[in-house]
């Protein structure tokens, strides 16, 4: 994994199988405190305490109601490189979130990556569920809400072409405005 | 900031094209990418962008792209599935943006698999 949000897409798609509705994912760079936070937050099946203890140990996984492999430990370890922290909490039946704060300057970051591309196959590839994204530089900061579009949109899909591109287009206009196109 | 507006003119463009939609919806072709950690480290993603690419630029209809998960096969990843109705499925091995978009000029435009990328013809060596 070389992108975080290769690990974005790799994390959510634990909520997928969590069985979520909505999942809701941000960014947020701080450049003042020097860091960025990213939440993946969703409302899955949840698990209980004993699940959730062992979901950063590489060797824990379970392939009944998640799967749970390498993913997550990746994810935790990125983040911890940096200097920054991880956390992961849950409930069973209501959901699970998933924090991971990075030192936003620190040499070993990885770089954010194509994002957008991460956002945007996740809506296309799962229309039947919602997602809500935040990306958020400082002060300026713009959002994604599927329920928004399909309340537009009915019964026309999201992965229909001309959907699609205009999610594409909707995530590239507006992160631009947000970040003038500095790499995060 | 790109605005909601826009999209609801796409809705009322499309809503005049419901045939066509409907039609969309009975996809003969689906091609599934494995989305789990080995394949998103292996490069899922960009292979996605590909086909999904590919699809879009070359207009063709009936073919839908969707994702599914680990199926014990990471050493292989990433990996892309062609089903096609009333067909065997092909599975295509250790792929890449230039394999990916092969796969939609030979065997999904014209009806050719491609063998060499097929797992099949890993286990035959």
């Amino acid at each position: 994994m070389t992108e975080i949000s290769l690990n974005i897409l790799d994390v959510a798609q634990n909520s997928i199988s969590a069985g979520a509705k909505l999942i809701e994912i941000s960014v947020i760079a701080d450049i003042k405190k020097d860091i960025l936070t990213v939440e993946i937050k969703d409302n899955g099946c949840g698990m209980d305490d004993e699940k959730l203890k062992n979901v950063v140990d590489p060797f824990f996984t379970t392939r009944t109601t998640r799967k749970i492999g390498l993913g997550i430990p990746f994810f935790k370890l990125a983040a911890e490189n940096t200097g920054g922290s991880f956390n992961i909490t849950s409930q069973l039946g209501l959901g699970t979130t998933v924090t991971a704060v990075f030192g936003l300057s620190h040499i070993d970051r990885m770089p954010l990556g194509d994002i957008n591309f991460t956002i945007h196959s996740l809506i296309t590839l799962n229309p039947s569920i919602d997602f809500f994204y935040l990306y958020k530089i400082d002060e300026r900061c713009f959002t994604l809400d599927t329920r928004e579009f399909r309340e537009i949109l009915g019964d026309i899909p999201f992965n229909s072409p001309e959907v699609s591109a205009y999610i594409n287009d909707y995530l590239n206009e507006n992160k631009q405005v947000v970040d003038s196109g500095t790499v995060i | 900031m790109k605005s909601l507006d826009e999209l609801k003119a796409i809705r009322e463009k499309m809503q005049s094209q419901i045939d066509l939609r409907s039609e969309n919806e009975h996809a003969s072709t689906r091609i599934v990418v494995g989305m789990a950690t080995c394949g998103i480290a292996a490069g899922a993603r960009t292979v996605l962008k590909a086909l999904s690419d590919s699809i879009h630029e070359k207009k063709i209809e009936n073919v839908i792209v969707t994702q599914t998960g680990c199926i014990g096969l990471c050493q292989y990843e990433p990996i892309v599935e062609v089903i096609e109705a009333g067909k065997d499925k092909v599975t295509y091995i250790n792929m890449d943006e230039k394999k990916a978009q092969e796969i939609i000029e030979q065997h999904i435009i014209r009806g050719q698999i491609v063998n060499e990328y097929t797992i099949n013809s890993k286990m035959s060596e």
